[in-house]
């Protein structure tokens, strides 16, 4: 772990300005975007795959912040955008469809549930971690499957997405998407004046040496367990935004298969720059929404079933993507920009 | 009547965490003894129920499809190890995670791909079809009587090998030190070739064992891993007597949980709530079970020793 981490992870003091370039691009172009999105033809579909990068960027970043500089490895990281994306929906089915109310409720909804799976996770160390977040992630599943009046198994539609102060302007999709962009970034320095503070230098500590920091003075398990509750907030709100996004609820918000890929985005962006996690979000997306034709472009030398079935399970290449970036692409997309501002 | 329920349910509880262990078993040896967390354990399963439809479907018998899809299912757990796997032990979990996740997206559509998306049935074997009396007027299926059998005698097997045999013996003790194993001459990379294919394959039995009572279909075996990963957490990593306990104690608690949790809370609830409650606390049971036991033993039930 140390070894891998370490070494992408170690702000190195020459090349940080040009490190901190990457972000205000990043920025840049979401704000951009919607300017080209409308003179695309296409606006609906750009802004909305745009929005879910957004989202799913934002969920990405929770992750990395407890996993890139705490090295806690949370296998149930999607549990975080149920509780967000059913505190939207539960409260809007009972008539409460202002998301002033709604993402306090859900803010408090996932702190009270990253403290309380945290304090017992956090007792535990390595594969016994992954495994018992897992687990936890795993019981919300079931317990949102069982939940009768909120759509059970199939998941619920929302009457509408939410208020805010009473106005309904989110229902347009270029508010959401500027209202999605503002919670990115607000996030995005909140999680930046954490890595950096004091509290984010003891929470790095403990990832590189555990027992080093409790020799020193400090309380690993505090830091941890306050990294997680922030972490989980922030994931919260991710989910909050998806139920808006998608005007539906489901219990597929928080398959087990869905925190994977959550981990996926953050190693594939780079582990342990925030930023980074938001770009390998957006690469995924892209990648599963530009797949299917890629696939089906690279295959024209094949039979037509069998390059009919290869589109259909586009899926498939996403295994084999994974396991080479596992493989050789260390450091992920940032990993290879760093390489390559180091010539 | 609840007598009677009470005792099919134990069976099937006891039939569901005999499968598990199967799964289970291969899963700890490999993290026990390489350290190595392999999320498509559960797909090794999946593996061996197609293999089986597809042989059973081919020789027109479930034992001769039983007799190719065994050594297939060892082969293509060996080919994994040797492709991905192997690659992967010196890394740190999360590459492992990540890695053998993306072996899974990949298998899982890959089946799709071969076989379609529709799920595969599997008739019952002639012989063990039908149903046999085991009590005044009950009738359980034969068939999941001979998955008990069979998944006790794999344990009992297992049991021999691990603790009675010289690879047992370097399994043990590399479970417990597998630096010292290596430098006392043992190929380690050789022994966890052994329990890596070994491994696939109860794996893949297991899979070709439950094939014709469920639907062979993409994605069975995600489920299944999740609750092997409990299994072998409850019991501690890299202990098959844990690993055996647990999985028949996750058996039975969810199998028994899913049919009584409503009748016992009815005992404080009234009857709608009781019923509401239940449903959505039975599936629970486990993971709540799980966090119990890491809460006061972090390292499972019956750690190993080190």
């Amino acid at each position: 772990m140390t070894e891998l981490t370490g070494t992408q992870t170690a702000p190195a003091p020459s090349s940080g300005m040009r490190i901190d370039i990457i972000p205000i691009i990043l920025f840049a172009a979401f704000a951009a975007a919607p300017l080209l999105a409308s003179a695309s033809g296409a606006e609906g579909y750009v802004l909305s795959l745009l929005t879910r990068v957004m989202i799913f960027g934002l969920a990405a970043m929770s992750l990395d912040l407890i996993l890139g500089y705490g090295a806690l490895v949370s296998f149930g990281h999607a549990a975080f955008l149920g509780i967000g994306a059913y505190a939207v929906g539960i409260l809007a089915s009972h008539g409460v469809e202002d998301a002033l109310i709604q993402i306090p409720v859900a803010l408090a909804a996932s702190a009270l549930f990253a403290l309380a799976t945290g304090a017992i996770s956090l007792r535990t160390k390595g594969v016994y971690f992954i495994m018992i977040t897992l687990a936890f992630a795993q019981m919300l599943f079931f317990l949102a499957t069982s939940l009768g009046p909120y759509g059970g198994d199939d998941g619920m539609t929302l009457p509408t997405r939410s208020l805010v102060a009473g106005a309904g302007f989110l229902e347009n999709d270029y508010a959401f998407y500027a209202a999605t962009l503002l919670c990115l970034i607000g996030a995005y320095l909140l999680s930046r004046a954490i890595v950096t503070s004091r509290f984010g230098r003891v929470l790095r500590g403990t990832k590189e040496n555990a027992v080093r920091m409790e020799a020193i003075g400090f309380q690993p398990f505090r830091f941890q367990l306050a990294a997680y509750v922030v972490s989980g907030m922030i994931a919260g709100l991710a989910g909050c935004l998806m139920a808006n996004q998608a005007e539906f609820i489901s219990p597929a918000f928080m398959t087990w298969q869905r925190s994977g890929e959550l981990i996926f985005m953050v190693v594939l962006g780079g582990l342990g720059s925030l930023h980074g996690a938001i770009i390998g979000a957006a690469a995924f997306l892209l990648l599963e929404e530009f797949l299917p034709e890629m696939l089906h472009a690279a295959s024209f030398f094949l039979n037509d079933d069998v390059r009919w079935r290869l589109t259909e399970n586009w899926q498939m290449a996403f295994g084999p993507i994974l396991i080479l970036i596992v493989l050789f692409a260390r450091g992920g997309i940032m990993g290879v920009l760093r390489r390559g501002s180091h010539g | 009547m609840t007598a009677t329920l009470l005792l099919i349910q134990t069976l099937n509880g006891l039939q569901f965490g005999l499968i598990l262990f199967l799964i289970a078993a291969g899963l700890t040896l490999v993290f026990g003894v390489m350290d190595f967390i392999n999320l498509a354990h559960g797909v090794q399963y999946m593996i061996g129920a197609y293999l089986i439809a597809a042989f059973s479907a081919w020789t027109g018998s479930f034992g001769w499809g039983l007799v190719l899809a065994l050594p297939t299912a060892l082969a293509f757990g060996l080919l994994l190890e040797v492709l991905i796997f192997r690659h992967l032990y010196e890394r740190d979990h999360l590459d492992q995670v990540l890695a053998t996740f993306g072996v899974i997206l990949f298998l899982n559509q890959g089946v799709k791909f071969v076989w379609g998306a529709a799920p595969l049935s599997v008739p019952v074997p002639e012989i063990l079809s039908g149903s046999v009396e085991i009590a005044d007027g009950l009738l359980y299926p034969v068939y999941r009587l001979a998955i008990i059998a069979a998944g006790l005698l794999v344990a009992a097997l297992l049991y021999v090998l691990v603790n009675y045999t010289r690879v047992g013996m370097l399994v043990r003790a590399g479970a417990t030190n597998p630096q010292m194993v290596s430098a006392l001459g043992v190929n380690i990379k050789r022994l966890f070739m052994i329990v890596f294919g070994f491994g696939a394959m109860l794996a893949g039995f297991a899979g070709a064992m439950v094939a014709p009572i469920l639907s062979v279909q993409p994605g069975m075996g995600d489920n299944i891993l999740i609750l092997a990963f409990v299994v072998i957490v409850i019991g501690g990593i890299g202990s098959i007597r844990g690993a055996f306990l647990a999985a028949l104690l996750i058996g039975l608690v969810d199998t028994i949980g899913r049919s009584f949790a409503p009748n016992l809370l009815r005992l404080v609830l009234d009857p709608s709530a009781a019923s509401q409650t239940g449903r959505a606390i039975a599936p629970m049971l486990i993971y709540i079970f799980m966090a119990a036991v890491l809460f006061f033993r972090p390292s499972g039930l019956f750690p190993v020793k080190r």
